[in-house]
């Protein structure tokens, strides 16, 4: 294995990494307009997340700084191609951080009101891009052969990248239902559960054909193992909430989340972006890679810095690990 | 095309209000981490509620500012992908790593901690919910660094070789990339100027409750703090600048040359203080300068040769081939000006305001007062100021609490502007960095959008930041005197949580 497989499979856990921490915290920004019935409640659900959003979203900021590092032809074509989406995105997590940071700041309803509609769509809208982004990068665009695409905005919104779109839509809502269900008390506890397993069995259906479409597309043995792990899992996570093993429920619907992204780099490999022009044109984890000299640095420096970064992350959710309720909220006024 | 419209001429003005916009926040984030973290560690240690008073006070500031500088910072990261593709694909093996370097350890490091230090007043022990504030302010330091190493190369570029078969720059040795002297005094230099400030923000801050008579101990610390802070912190900048500056004409005498309107090279250069160029002409039609100043900026010799722009441009036209390598003079030269100006004049003052708020063993007992008065501002011994001129310096001092923002941002411009026509000096133009799959319509998107965005939020931010100064420091409960002895164990599970957003 060279050293830019290596990079290939670090990038692949990088973003399973955000998809897994974000991917609950975007569903629960979803669930405030979704389970809550009224202000206390949308501030339980926030409160939920608030020690760890930041944190989580820092996994995309690595994600995308290894992949500027170690593979600056993807980077490249990536984020000019998906140009118009990303700036939604970026736009969407500019306004999600301060709606976080700011809403509880001035008593005044109107202001809160406002902020509260920011997180929902926010949350919704790039849980939606980042699946129609993968979709898209799964399939092929249009690269021509100095690596630059050549297609436009709607080139985007195919049918098969719009379905992986509403997949992490989906799934990241029924993740950050189990979330919900696994860290709050009270009555809102229960309809969390409810609600993922309503959120659940969508998520089933269209994960399943968005798999199938992948696998068939351009699975190959691994990916199909992963689907399956992926879609037992998810079995897994809706049986588990119904029985109430909220704990459990969300370790699977995390490795669903993980197995699926799997998937789909599996799939994708050795490719990193494949040209639907010319298979010659495609971006590969070996024509886009860094040298290896640089390999070899960020390999040190990731080697060294993942486990700890994973060890004070995982602390903070020790930390706050008490589940909250309607009573936790100092001011029920608001 | 039309020029004004190009997608190169919008995608550095995109750059520029950015990164402009991002480092408002950014210097006021690392020295208020660092401030807070002081306060904090003085409550810890003695126990004076007057301390934890103030660290809530800045704490609270200072999270209203890092939310604006965190998420502006995230647009950094991706508009050189999004807008500068070529430059992406040239220099990524180089660029790339210490990006992905800020990201592993300072981000992860700063988000993850902050998260801890607001939630955790009522979940961790006293001490280690200090230790996560310090978490923050290193994690905020180390990532200033690995953002101006990687800067610092695009003004200087080192251990890198071109590779001709792939036609790209390779990194061949990191470590002088991350230590080379360019990366370290732009480091300090930037370090300091953040200090600065945090000084002046608090300063003023401190002076506008003083004046009214508000929050008295609170305030008076944090003036003392403040002010000690614009001190050591100014002097440093001054310092650094100073080596920063010979460096620069050393590895880019163009950037100098045009900092001083310098048209041709002479011995015993003039410091131009003021000038009035004429960029066609390459002549100054006015110019009020003093004599080998320049000289000793860039030699510590009164007398040595400095190289003009003139000269310079032909040196530059002979290694690089045919081209213009003159950066506009005009914005170089004032940007200069600009940034020494407002950076010093808030430095002068602080000197002027730590005479004049002088410890009380220094005065005469009248002049005297207790813990809880406003301090009587003296000039000479024995004389207190008159309350005209009393109100006056508390006045000046709450309207300087922005120069060092403004010199920060002329500082930005001059070394960014100071570089053109290069990207990364000597080896890639601005000109083909750009993204070329990217359209006109697409920059100008993006560039509306974020401009307005960024607007919008300026205005609530500032909007907070006056309300909660306003506000002054919080009144503190049993609780607050009272943290947790054990990890997680507030002592009653049921009650409201100490801060919830």
């Amino acid at each position: 294995m060279e050293l830019h497989d290596v990079w290939f499979v670090l990038i692949a856990v990088l973003w399973i990494g955000y998809f897994f921490l974000e991917g609950f915290d975007f569903g629960v920004g979803i669930l405030t307009k979704l389970l809550a019935r009224d202000r206390t409640e949308k501030r339980v659900l926030i409160n939920t997340i608030g020690p760890v959003w930041d944190g989580n979203e820092v996994w995309l900021l690595t994600a995308g700084g290894a992949t500027f590092a170690a593979f600056p032809e993807w980077y490249a074509t990536l984020f000019s191609g998906f140009y118009l989406p990303l700036l939604i995105i970026l736009v969407c997590l500019i306004v999600r951080g301060v709606a976080f940071e700011y809403r509880a700041k001035r008593p005044e309803e109107k202001w809160q009101t406002n902020w509260e509609h920011a997180i929902f769509w926010t949350s919704l809208i790039p849980a939606l891009l980042w699946g129609v982004a993968f979709g898209n990068i799964v399939r092929g665009v249009k690269i021509d052969k100095n690596f630059e695409y050549v297609g436009n905005f709607w080139d985007l919104l195919n049918p098969y990248a719009i379905l992986g779109g509403l997949v992490t839509l989906t799934l990241f809502t029924f993740h950050g239902a189990v979330f919900t269900a696994l860290k709050t008390v009270g009555d809102i506890r229960m309809r969390a559960r409810k609600l993922a397993l309503t959120v659940g069995l969508l998520t089933a259906v269209l994960a399943l054909a968005f798999l199938i479409w992948t696998q068939v597309h351009t699975g190959d043995g691994w990916s199909l193992g992963a689907m399956i792990v992926a879609v037992v899992t998810l079995v897994g996570a809706l049986g588990a909430i119904k029985m109430g093993r909220e704990g459990w429920s969300f370790a699977l619907s995390g490795v669903t989340i993980a197995a699926a992204v799997a998937m789909l780099f599996l799939a994708l490999f050795p490719d990193v972006m494949p040209s639907s022009l010319n298979p010659d044109w495609s971006l590969t984890a070996s024509n886009a890679s860094s040298s290896p000299y640089t390999l070899k640095i960020m390999t040190w420096c990731a080697g060294i810095a993942t486990p700890l970064v994973l060890l004070y992350q995982s602390w903070t959710y020790w930390v706050f690990r008490k589940r909250i309720g309607t009573h936790h909220i100092a001011d029920a006024a608001h | 095309m039309d020029l004004a419209l190009a997608p190169e001429t919008l995608a550095r003005w995109q750059f520029g209000i950015t990164t402009v916009y991002h480092f408002l926040f950014v210097p006021l984030t690392i020295s208020l981490a660092a401030l807070t973290a002081g306060l904090q560690t003085a409550w810890v240690r003695t126990e004076n509620e007057k301390y934890l008073r103030a660290t809530k006070f800045w704490g609270k500031l200072f999270l209203i500012n890092i939310a604006m500088g965190v998420v502006t910072g995230i647009v950094q990261e991706f508009q050189f992908g999004m807008n500068w593709s070529d430059y992406s694909r040239f220099v990524g093996d180089i660029f790339g790593a210490p990006l992905a370097f800020e990201a592993l350890i300072a981000f992860f490091f700063e988000s993850t901690f902050i998260g801890l230090w607001i939630f955790g007043w009522d979940k961790l022990p006293k001490k280690i919910h200090l230790a996560c504030i310090w978490m923050v302010s290193i994690g905020t330091i180390l990532s200033a660094y690995f953002i101006l190493a990687a800067n610092s190369w695009m003004q200087h570029p080192v251990g890198y070789r071109y590779n001709k078969a792939n036609g790209r720059a390779e990194l061949t040795d990191f470590w002088h990339v991350l230590t080379q002297n360019t990366a370290l005094t732009q480091a300090f230099h930037t370090l300091t100027a953040s200090f600065l400030t945090g000084g002046a923000f608090m300063v003023g801050i401190a002076a506008f409750h003083l004046a009214r008579k508000k929050h008295i101990p609170v305030m008076k610390t944090s003036l003392r703090l403040g002010l000690i802070t614009v001190i050591v912190g100014g002097l440093l900048t001054a310092v650094s600048g100073d080596q920063l500056g010979k460096v620069m004409f050393k590895q880019q005498p163009m950037k100098m040359a045009a900092a001083e309107a310098l048209w041709d090279g002479q011995n015993s250069a003039p410091f131009s203080v003021f000038a009035y160029g004429d960029v066609s002409k390459g002549h100054n039609s006015v110019e009020l300068s003093i004599p080998g100043i320049l000289s000793f900026l860039a030699d510590d010799n009164f007398h040595s040769y400095v190289p003009g722009i003139n000269d310079t441009n032909k040196a530059e036209q002979e290694k690089y081939g045919p081209g213009d390598y003159r950066p506009i003079i005009p914005v170089t030269f004032w940007a200069f000006r600009w940034m020494i100006g407002f950076g010093m004049a808030s430095f002068a003052l602080g000197i002027l305001g730590l005479w004049l708020t002088r410890k009380k063993f220094m005065l005469p007992q009248h002049l005297r007062v207790d813990e809880d008065e406003v301090p009587n501002l003296v000039l000479f011994k024995n004389k207190a100021l008159s309350p005209k001129f009393t109100k006056l310096y508390w006045l000046a001092a709450l309207w300087t609490l922005g120069f060092p923002l403004i010199a920060n941002s002329w500082g930005w411009i001059f070394t960014e502007m100071g570089r053109q026509p290069w990207v990364v000096y000597g080896v890639l133009q601005t000109r083909d960095a750009v993204s070329p799959s990217v359209s006109q319509g697409e920059v100008l998107t993006s560039m509306i959008v974020f401009t307005l965005l960024y607007a919008v939020l300026a205005v609530i931010e500032v909007k907070l930041l006056v309300k909660y100064i306003k506000a002054g420091p919080p009144e503190l409960t049993d609780d607050d005197l009272n943290p947790p002895t054990k990890i997680g164990g507030d002592r009653d599970a049921d009650k409201p949580m100490a801060f919830s957003y």
